[in-house]
Order: C-alpha cells, then structure tokens, then sequence
C-alpha cells in the first residue's frame, strides 16, 4: 500500500488462516473449546480433578532458571527467542533459582562449577527437574577423559531429561522440554 | 614482511646485542632467544625503543621439554602497532629455577604468568601475586606438564550422605583409547601377525 497525503492510512485486512465456509478462524468452532466457553458462559466456572488441575498448573508455568556454561547456551537462548518461542508452551526464563522448576544444565560441567551448580540447584523449590543438555553435560563428551571436566552432571544432581547433541539443536531441546511436560503429566502426583 | 623482521633483527643485534643470545626469522616470524637475567631489560628495549615500539604484550606460552635438564621455554609474544610486526621471545628456565616477571614493564603480564604458573609450575619473581589462576580450587599438580596424565587424579561427585561434593581418586569405567582414523587403504600398513612371513 502506497502513502500518499490525500488517503488515509488503514491497517490492511488480517491475513489468518481463515476457514472459508464460517469465515471464522480455524479452530474457532472447536467442539471441547466450544463446550468450556458454554459451560463458563452458564455457570462462571469450571469443574476438574484437584491433580489434572495441578498438572495443569505445573506443565504450563515451568519457569526455567538458565544455567548456560558453554557454547550450549547459545542453543538454549534460541529455543527461548522467537523462532522457537518457548514461551508458547508456558515455559518462561528465570534468572533466579529461587523462583524456578526447572533448571537446563548447558554444557561443560567442570569440577570447579561442580560446587557452584549443586548450590544453586539446592536454592531451587520442590518440585524441580533439570534437563541436561548437550554431550558435556550427559557424559563429559568430549572432554571426558579430561582432569578437570565431571563426567556427567548426573554426578552432581539428579537429571530429568538428557538431550544428546553438541550443541542439540534449539529444536531439539525444544522436544527435550515437551518430553519433560510430558513426564510431569505421566507422574502425575502431587508427592513426587 | 621477512625483509622488515630481518632489518629488525639485524638492528637488535646491532643495538642491544649482549642482552639477546639468538635472533632467527623462520616461518616468517622472528624469534629471539634470552636468558633470565637479561629479559627484563630487552622488553624494556622492545617497548620502549623508537623503532621497536612493541607496546602490545599479546600472551606468554610455556613449553615442557621433559629430556631437557632446563625442562622448560617460557615464551613472550609482543605486538608492535606501529611497525605491525610481531615478535617472539624464548627464555629456558627449570622447574625451580625463577624468571623475573614482566609485570612491571607490562602489566597485561600479570594473569599470562599466573596461568603459566598455573599450567607449568614456572615460577617468577617479583609478582605481586602469584597464585592458581584456572584450575579448582585446592588443585595439585601441574596440567600441561608431560609428565601430568590427561585424566588427572581427582574427579568430583556430589555425596548425598554428606550433602556436598567430594572429591575421590579417578576410576574410569573405559580406559582411553586412541583411535586411529586413518584410512585402512590409503593410511597405516597393518601387517597382521604371521603375514610377514607369507611374503618371503
């Protein structure tokens, strides 16, 4: 569209995928998303079970503290930007491990850092889960016969989810995190 | 580039001759060899000579040459902006035998000696202060030293009885293997045992 002084400027017309026999957005007819909006239009609210909700709850606000030791965390900053957009899945980034769930261990772990990392996964709240990413941090990887590196951040602390790779790809770590919501919706409890 | 350094060299050898005991130019870097006592006044040559001009200290290296009774070559590597040459200067030292440090003449020297402390075990004198600089905290031994296994002597694990991390003697579940990469029909002749004397 071309500015000119003598048109006014509109925004132009919105380009989403639009289902051409409602005219509606695709999705907007959806029966279960349907029945929800009726059932909030009658009553006002909803009815669930005390563990789909927590569930709910837990797999959709995984604040993730950001522990990024190499060049893996280059990785793990392009899952959380647009083009991967973590976000969407409720998976949000955490600068303090006091107000985190998940901790993304990314990449060497050396002995040094060892101390440092247990610290702050101690800080984290219950119920925590820590995703190791890349070579290093599962096994050594490269750098496992070195006097310096942990040969595994599993020595250190418990692991959830181990996404192989060096560096894995934003994508895959992505899968890694969709795994991880996956395993808290397996187990289930509120007890874990 | 190789008639500059050579020129550069020749000056050197012309100006400040007794502080150098070689100057050789090869790959086209030049390269001088010191001894301790004398190191401190040809980087003050080096940097503040007008036609030197090495105001850039880019690093110092150590080397570990084990069969050598001197076992170790630290060596300087300066920059110099306004001729845009680099230089290269060795100095052989032992294991408890120190080199004067160049933190006074540059002070960027500091954390390169730390590391060579570090990494080799060199020492040097007049540091303001000479400690581990990248290894763990408490770390013994030397790494780069040839005499230093790669996989050390301590690894880490986080004890859940004493709710910390310990230390604890290294226990490899698979020894190191070197592997041999290169191609079996172009690369290594392996003769299978017995195979030698087929050929006779």
């Amino acid at each position: 569209m071309e500015l000119t002084s003598s048109t006014t400027l509109v925004a132009p017309r919105a380009k989403g995928i639009v289902d051409p026999s409602t005219g509606k957005p695709i999705g907007s007819n959806d029966k279960f998303f349907g029945e929800i909006n009726n059932e909030l239009a009658d009553k006002g609210f909803l009815v669930t079970s005390t563990d789909e909700l927590i569930n709910w709850a837990r797999t959709g606000s995984l604040m993730w503290m950001t522990f990024g030791l190499a060049c893996c965390a280059v990785e793990m900053m392009q899952m959380s930007m647009p083009r991967y957009d973590a976000e969407r899945f409720g998976f949000a980034p955490r600068a303090s491990p006091r107000q985190s769930d998940v901790m993304i261990v990314a990449g060497t772990l050396t002995n040094k850092m060892a101390p440092a990392l247990r610290k702050v996964y101690d800080q984290m709240p219950e119920p925590r889960y820590v995703i190791s990413m890349g070579s290093c941090a599962n096994g050594g990887g490269y750098y496992h016969y070195s006097y310096s590196v942990v040969r595994g951040c599993d020595r250190v602390v418990p692991v959830d989810i181990y996404v192989p790779g060096c560096p894995p790809t934003a994508e895959a770590l992505l899968y890694g995190v969709l795994l991880l919501q996956k395993k808290i919706r397996r187990t289930g409890t509120i007890e874990r | 580039m190789s008639e500059a350094l050579n020129a550069l060299a020749t000056y050197i050898r012309e100006t400040r001759g007794a502080l150098i005991s070689d100057a050789t130019v090869s790959f086209g870097e030049l390269t001088l060899t010191a001894t301790a006592d004398n190191l401190i006044a040809l980087l003050t040559f080096l940097r503040d000579d007008a036609r030197c001009g090495f105001v850039n200290f880019t690093d110092i290296c150590g080397v570990d040459w084990p069969q050598r009774p001197d076992r170790f070559d630290v060596v300087y590597h300066l920059l110099s902006p306004k001729q845009n040459l680099r230089i290269r200067i060795k100095v052989a030292t032992g294991e408890d035998q120190p080199v004067p440090s160049a933190c006074a003449v540059y002070p960027g020297a500091d954390w390169f000696e730390r590391e060579a402390y570090d990494m080799y075990g060199i020492l040097f004198t007049g540091h303001p202060d000479l400690r581990r600089i990248l290894t763990d905290y408490g770390f013994e031994g030397y790494p780069l030293r040839k005499d230093f296994p790669t996989t050390g002597f301590v690894e880490v694990r986080y004890d859940d009885e004493a709710k910390r991390v310990v230390y604890e003697p290294v226990e490899l579940k698979q020894e190191f293997r070197n592997f041999d990469f290169m191609s079996p029909w172009e690369g290594t002749d392996y003769v299978l045992p017995g195979d030698e004397k087929a050929k006779q």
